[in-house]
């Protein structure tokens, strides 16, 4: 079991950014929620004060339930020099994360439950968000043959999201047996929708801007067409399909069509696709390269209105960091990323908040309650409610910040929103009742005794 | 200026600069010392990531007839084919007081790279990215119209743009560097453009470019033209199907015989042929219409010289840069 | 000290258009007579402003032997490219370099410039003309001469010799490429002096 983690008594926070409410976290969970707790504990449960109550000002902040995000690349194992578990989610906790699904395209691939194993230990041992592995589809994201699937779900890892992301999974007749697979143990495929062939040597969105800059192009409808195709094979197979970062305004309106008819499938956008076009690329920075590719304002526009009436179901970070030397080069020689994990929210509340486009609550929604969802985490993305798991984050709305890659905890600098001034800033996170941030800085680790939870 | 990367943000002004620059440089061409001091002292770099000979040489006569020292640093066989980034090339001629890099790159963008970070702080000049420019190609080409369109209009050799001159390039505009360079300087000088090419290889958003797009080469030639640019089909493109078979596309696309007769029916008398080079004969276009007179394939081939001398004469003279000295100031102390 | 930023530059009229044409008339003279006659005479005027004065010392030579053509003895020399100041100034766009039929090998070449200063320019049009010919004789012909030389160097002909200090400015404005208050005027002027 996890060792005593104190008790902290946040006052006067906005709960999901509406009335002003104190939370009492004591065990690892939220003991108590209410008007001026700290009189009524004080008179009514006096033995939870001498444990050395720590006393958070909430004034002006807004609690949200931990954020989960149900898409980051963690790199290890395999690309050490580019991120760690550790690193990533130092990160992951800095912007106010308390789980991350790490995705599989590590080296060797997650496609055995030894490797899904090891990065769940891993992340059990740096304490700082709960590591949730994806499990790729199939073995060595080839496309040719399914993965262990099941020893996956069955691993201490407890995989259930799978995808082959970064890659395609373009065969019909392997995703419609992924799809029904996974109905055994209530998995889910996320799927990197991208037609290879409409997509070879693609290097940014095809369109206006791709023409001038001479730039092979990625047209909307390489995305479009294998969402179309998967959310048709969900319907006949009647499985859970999650699409991964959804970037062009087709998109939203194939998936929009899809829930209608009733179709199970949810679906995800990334930070930098609600903010950033294809515009950027002019300067030929790879720092804009990344895949699904920057797309145009009209995409955008179309995304943050998906978003905004759930057509989008969730803010996946698709957080990509790489060694500098990936990106010091020519643009078509650059990987594709960009990191994510300590901007999202910013990102987030600059272009749904700000804009008047969604609440706290719907925040909270798309980056917590719903991720937890898809990943069967049964744990995160809770009501902030007497009894749940103490997984909180609070945030200074009225912050701005200049974001310096350099002063980030990922060790990808590879961020797209370098120097711009953003609103938001976390002040604290709460892991399973511990504090891995306070005061807007790292705190300390989760540590659990008798090993893994 | 400090870079020549692009026609897309070149100023009428100063592509008119660098045209009548050039016809100064074009009379130093016609002397018995074909040889200028302006840059006496000053290491000029080709930096070739792709092979191409002619413009190598066209750039390398440029910089040697004003004086320049030249360093050919070709990528193949060198450390770059070995792993070597860009970055650290960069870093190299740096180090070697590079005044000027004239960079051919497989990559479009690459020499933007260079341009933009602090890789080196020499003047860069874009011979040639992948598809997306080729700046000196495009001076060449509206140095040759405007010598053409002056004699004919009947203004001054210098000073004066493209106004009112109809100029079709045809053929693979998807990949041409040389078209996208020329519609946006032609553009600048105030002729009108029209693309003619299949319609695979037009790029997506070419509606948005400031030409019109034809689809039917006879069809343009008949409306009038006053030259006639075609573009040399990439061996590459002629097995993923652009277009059924080269018969299909010379037939279609190419500047054959029957074109050039065309041109005389049509009482064009004044109309020129025009290509980059290197061409493909009998596929974009015949022999009979690259030997004709009316072909400025060899004009195009000299003034080019020309143009590459104006343009390293104005990057390099003149008070802009900061002097590139640096490195070698810490070494004599 | 005070600042001569915001007041405005005094300016004093040194020469006028009569002084302007005296001068040339008496260059143009001295010439023939150095040369005993037009034989072989080519002026080659520098531009901006050395090009209109070669014009017109050849079209008062012109009017002194009927036997001369002035268009064929009149080139313009540009020494832009031969210039050792070129990394120092802003970029300056080369002219053309226009020589007459006759060439200059063999010939006397005159030089003709408006101010004489440093020697920089004359420096660098006898570079210019050795890549162009092989004169017989270079000589050199100039409106204003004054002072401050810093090379080896000095005119044959001189229209006027104007000590100067260094602070002040010479200004020669022609008919044929400036103009004073709209009004194209020929005038040497002095600004700057204290």
């Amino acid at each position: 079991m996890s060792t005593p983690t104190g008790t902290y008594l946040i006052r006067g926070a906005a709960i999901l950014g509406g009335a002003t409410e104190d939370l009492l976290i004591r065990d690892g969970i939220i003991a108590a929620r209410g008007i001026d707790l700290q009189q009524s504990a004080a008179t009514g449960t006096a033995e939870s004060l001498d444990a050395g109550l720590t006393v958070i000002d909430g004034t002006g902040l807004v609690a949200l339930p931990g954020m989960v995000d149900i898409h980051t690349h963690l790199r290890e194992p395999g690309r050490e020099d580019a991120e760690t578990v550790e690193t990533g989610t130092r990160a992951a906790a800095l912007g106010g994360y308390t789980a991350v699904h790490a995705m599989a395209n590590s080296n060797p691939v997650a496609d055995t439950a030894g490797v899904v194993e090891q990065v769940h230990s891993l992340g059990i041992s740096a304490g700082w968000v709960d590591v949730r592995p994806v499990g790729a589809v199939t073995v060595g994201l080839a496309g040719k043959q399914l993965a262990e699937l099941g020893a996956m779900a069955d691993s201490r890892a407890g995989v259930r999201v799978f995808s082959d992301d970064g890659i395609c999974v373009h065969d019909p007749v392997l995703m419609r047996r992924a799809l029904e697979y996974v109905k055994a143990f209530d998995g889910v495929v996320a799927q990197h929708a991208q037609e290879p062939r409409l997509t070879e040597g693609a290097q940014m969105n095809e369109g206006e801007v791709s023409s001038v800059l001479g730039l092979a192009g990625w047209p909307a409808v390489a995305e479009e067409s294998i969402i179309a195709r998967d959310v048709l094979l969900a319907q006949h197979v009647g499985s859970r399909l999650h699409i991964c970062h959804v970037s062009t305004a087709g998109s939203v309106e194939l998936i929009r069509w899809a829930k209608e008819r009733g179709i199970n499938v949810t679906a995800e956008v990334t930070p930098h696709h609600l903010l950033l076009t294809d515009d950027l690329v002019r300067s030929y920075d790879p720092v804009y390269k990344v895949n699904p590719p920057l797309r145009t304002d009209a995409d955008v526009q179309a995304l943050r209105a998906g978003l905004a009436d759930g057509t989008i179901d969730v803010i996946g970070t698709d957080h990509a960091p790489h060694p500098s030397e990936h990106k010091e080069c020519e643009w078509a020689q650059a990987a594709m990323g960009m990191t994510g994990l300590e901007t999202a929210l910013s990102v987030v509340q600059e272009t749904m908040i700000e804009t008047g486009l969604m609440t706290w609550a719907d925040f909270a929604r798309v980056t917590s309650t719903v991720p937890a969802q898809i990943g069967r985490v049964a744990d995160q993305g809770r009501p902030l409610e007497v009894g749940e798991p103490a997984n909180i984050v609070l945030v200074d709305p009225a912050a701005r910040w200049i974001v310096d890659p350099a002063a980030m905890a990922t060790m990808g600098r590879n961020s797209p929103f370098r120097g711009l001034e953003l609103p938001g800033r976390v002040i604290a996170t709460f892991f399973h009742g511990h504090p891995t941030v306070l005061a807007g800085a790292l705190n300390t680790p989760r540590r659990i005794l008798g090993g893994d939870a | 200026m400090k870079h020549l990367l692009s026609t897309q943000d070149l100023s009428r002004d100063n592509a008119i600069l660098i045209l009548d620059t050039a016809e100064q440089m074009a009379a130093v061409g016609d002397r018995e010392v074909k040889k200028l001091p302006a840059l006496r002292g000053r290491t000029v770099v080709n930096l070739f990531f792709e092979d191409s000979t002619r413009t190598r040489i066209s750039f390398e006569a440029a910089a040697k007839r004003l004086s320049a020292d030249v360093i050919n640093f070709a990528a193949k066989g060198s450390s770059v084919s070995k792993g070597e980034s860009l970055k650290d090339t960069a870093q190299t001629l740096s180090a070697m007081g590079a005044d000027a890099v004239v960079i051919r790159h497989w990559a479009s963008g690459a020499p933007h790279r260079l341009a933009a970070t602090d890789w080196i702080d020499a003047g860069v000049i874009n011979a040639g990215d992948g598809t997306h420019e080729h700046p000196t190609q495009a001076l060449l080409d509206a140095f040759t119209m405007r010598r053409h369109w002056s004699a004919l209009t009947g203004s001054g050799s210098t000073g004066g743009d493209l106004a009112g001159m109809r100029v079709a390039i045809a053929g693979d505009v998807l990949h041409s560097r040389v078209a996208r360079s020329n519609v946006w300087l032609l553009r600048t000088l105030g002729a009108t453009v029209t693309l003619v090419a299949p319609p695979t290889l037009l790029p997506i958003g070419v509606e948005s470019w400031p030409c019109t797009v034809s689809y039917d080469l006879d069809q343009t030639i008949a409306q009038g033209v006053d030259a006639v640019m075609m573009l040399r089909v990439q061996g590459e493109r002629m097995n993923a199907s652009f277009f059924p078979s080269t018969r299909e596309y010379s037939r279609r696309w190419g500047f054959d015989d029957n074109r050039l007769r065309a041109l005389d029916e049509l009482g064009m008398k004044d109309t020129i042929i025009m290509h980059p080079g290197p061409m493909n004969r009998g596929l974009e276009i015949s022999s009979a219409a690259a030997d004709s007179p009316r072909s400025t394939v060899l004009a195009q081939v000299r003034n080019g010289v020309s143009v590459r001398m104006a343009a390293l004469y104005l990057l390099l003279s003149g008070d802009f840069r900061e002097p590139a000295v640096q490195p070698s100031k810490e070494t004599t102390r | 000290m005070t600042s001569f930023a915001n007041t405005p530059i005094p300016a004093r009229v040194v020469l006028n258009q009569a002084d302007i044409d005296r001068a040339l008339t008496r260059i143009a003279h001295e010439l023939l007579e150095a040369n005993k006659g037009p034989r072989d005479l080519v002026l080659l005027g520098i531009p901006r402003r050395g090009y209109p004065l070669a014009v017109r010392l050849a079209e008062k030579i012109a009017a002194a032997d009927a036997t001369v053509d002035p268009a064929h003895i009149v080139g313009q020399l540009d020494v832009t490219m031969f210039r050792d100041d070129l990394s120092r100034q802003p970029t300056r766009p080369p002219l053309a370099t226009v020589l007459p039929q006759s060439g200059i090998d063999d010939k006397v070449v005159v030089l003709v410039d408006d101010v004489l200063y440093s020697g920089r320019t004359i420096r660098a049009a006898l570079d210019a003309l050795v890549d162009l010919g092989r004169p017989r004789i270079v000589r050199l012909a100039v409106l204003i001469d004054r002072g401050h030389r810093e090379l080896p160097i000095r005119a044959d002909h001189v229209g006027k010799n104007l000590p100067t200090a260094a602070v002040e400015k010479v200004r020669v404005h022609l008919t044929e490429t400036d103009t004073v208050d709209g009004i194209p005027t020929d005038e040497v002027v002095i600004e700057g002096s204290v």
